[in-house]
């Protein structure tokens, strides 16, 4: 048998038609809970962002105006990106999050004491504390659906393969492609984001084709996973802990009163 | 920060922390505690048996409220002794509470041997004194260890930040409750702890620039400036009527408690306030991916 390879997403927002089966889809497979239906009136999107019970965001951005007919929609399912140096796997005290056989990275919900640290340290706002339940909770790209051979559900239900699922080196070399198909044929604002393993989190595990800068779409431009700089972190705690030590023995030379 | 940033319908980027009061109230107990613990052990071997008392118990008070506090804040507080189901150094919550654990139980023991004269006092109070600068400053690098842009760039002052703060309250709190005649050290660490915040906080802000708005704005801005000015009274009072006087030296006292409490409170604010304006999470964000292209 074959060593198991990282597996992940490509999601191809050039073609994603804003249809919500990725949302609805993943809420069905993995019994994610309703968490409000609000009329947002941001666009079509009234589903936000990502968080605890939303796994699966379809973004919806209206960019020009409709009357000199220069307008065009963005459309973008947004998702957890597995990040290769994942903040909340290494900020957990439990160890309720870890990397799966496949490089994916999932929450033990029997294991999660809810202390909130990987919320804070996500540079990219998806996971969070389910308020009902005290546990955090994120997209696991259907870790059990790994397991059985499956891919996941939103890329089962995408109808136009916005969403991809496949190995991940595959699918870097599949958007390399498709970028410069695109670039070929005028769209020259085609960009790929999260595929380079030298950017601040080692690259995503799940990556985009983007038609525009990434915070149009709610999406940070240059995330780092905020560990990156911990080693200098530590050694500043300790020279400061070092510090309040040699306070306290200074206080005590000289008179008592 | 008067930089546009574009932005998903305004939108935040990074979710706001899920952390409750009891965090800033646990950064400013915990912190005091673990500075109580090192005056303790040096004002038992100087002679100043009063002082290493109140001390002690200073310290066991604070590490005995710290666990309440910290479990109170979990999503699933019956399983706080998670916490203690592996040791991580990628985590300062995990290196924080094995810290804790292990002062407390020092502090304990210290405490009976102190008091009651039970064994493992004399063994306990190095242990004890040890651990809790440790348990005074982790918890700088457990918020500057996040996404939150007002902390994680904050890293270099922030360790520096809670020591300052730590002793100041500390040596503020035993102040107030120690008899003249061996309230000598616990004062002027309550002045130097007082002294080094403030000067921390001014090249904080002067290093941080346009960063570290979400500190001068919002709640965070009120109770910075109300911890400043209760700080810089506190202080001046301790370094000067206060060598002389009981009342003075109290109420200095007492100002510096306030002052340490609130400042905790502006920074744990400051952090809330950065992650829910998209601009400090884009902007400088945009500016480093500006300047790589340049």
């Amino acid at each position: 048998m074959s060593a198991q390879q990282r597996m992940g997403f490509f999601t191809d927002t050039s073609v994603c038609i804003g249809c919500k089966a990725c949302e609805v889809a993943c809420k069905e497979w993995n019994d994610v809970p309703e968490d409000g239906l609000e009329f947002t009136g941001q666009s079509y999107d009234n589903t936000g962002e990502l968080g605890a019970s939303t796994w699966r965001h379809v973004a919806f951005v209206e960019q020009g105006s409709a009357d000199d007919m220069d307008f065009r929609w963005l459309m973008s399912s947004d998702v957890c990106k597995h990040c290769t140096s994942a903040a909340c796997l290494e900020v957990c005290p439990t160890g309720a999050l870890f990397r799966t056989e496949f490089g994916t990275v999932v929450v033990q919900p029997d294991v999660c004491n809810g202390c909130g640290y990987c919320v804070a340290a996500c540079p990219f706002g998806v996971i969070d504390r389910r308020e009902e339940d005290g546990r955090a909770w994120k997209c696991t790209l259907c870790y059990d659906r790994l397991k059985d051979g499956l891919e996941p559900a939103c890329a089962k239900a995408c109808p136009t393969d916005s969403i991809q699922f496949g190995e991940l080196e595959d699918l870097r070399v599949r958007a390399q492609g498709r970028v410069e198909e695109l670039q070929a044929d005028g769209v020259a604002e085609a960009r790929l984001y999260g595929d380079d393993p030298s950017d601040g989190v080692g690259g995503f595990g799940a990556f985009f084709l983007l038609l525009d800068d990434p915070e149009v779409y709610g999406l940070p431009p240059d995330p780092v996973s905020t560990t990156r700089d911990l080693p200098d972190l530590w050694k500043h705690t300790a020279l400061a802990a070092g510090a309040l030590v040699a306070g306290v023995a200074a206080a005590l030379v000289g008179r008592s009163r | 920060m008067s930089v546009e940033v574009r932005t998903y319908h305004g939108r935040q980027v990074l979710k706001t922390p899920v952390w409750t009061p009891e965090v800033p109230w646990y950064f400013f107990v915990g912190g005091m505690a673990g500075a109580a613990a090192p005056l303790a052990l040096g004002a038992g071997m100087s002679g100043r048996p009063a002082l290493a008392r109140r001390a002690w118990l200073l310290a066991l008070a604070g590490v005995g409220i710290s666990p309440v506090l910290l479990i109170s804040d979990l999503g699933r507080p019956e399983r706080f002794h998670n916490m203690l189901r592996v040791f991580k150094v990628t985590s300062p919550m995990s290196v924080g509470s094995w810290a804790l654990a292990g002062f407390g139980t020092a502090t304990a023991i210290a405490v009976g041997g102190e008091l009651l004269g039970l064994p493992g006092g004399a063994a306990a109070k190095p242990v004890a004194a040890a651990l809790g600068p440790v348990v005074s400053t982790y918890t700088a690098a457990l918020i500057a260890d996040t996404a939150i842009p007002v902390w994680h760039e904050a890293r270099t002052e922030l360790p520096f930040l809670f020591a300052a703060t730590s002793a100041a309250s500390a040596g503020a709190a035993l102040t107030l409750v120690t008899p003249a005649e061996e309230a000598g050290p616990a004062r002027r660490l309550a002045f130097a702890g007082s002294a080094a915040a403030l000067a921390l906080l001014e090249t904080m802000e002067r290093r941080l620039g346009p960063l570290g708005e979400p500190y001068r704005e919002g709640d965070a801005g009120r109770f910075g400036k109300a911890a400043k000015a209760l700080i810089g009274a506190g202080a001046l009072g301790l370094g000067t009527l206060g060598r002389k006087s009981r009342a003075v030296a109290a109420a200095s006292a007492a100002a510096v408690l306030a002052g340490a409490a609130l400042e905790r409170w502006s920074v744990f604010r400051a952090g809330f306030q950065s992650a829910e304006d998209p601009k400090y999470v884009v902007g400088p964000q945009r500016e480093r991916v500006a300047a790589r292209g340049a």
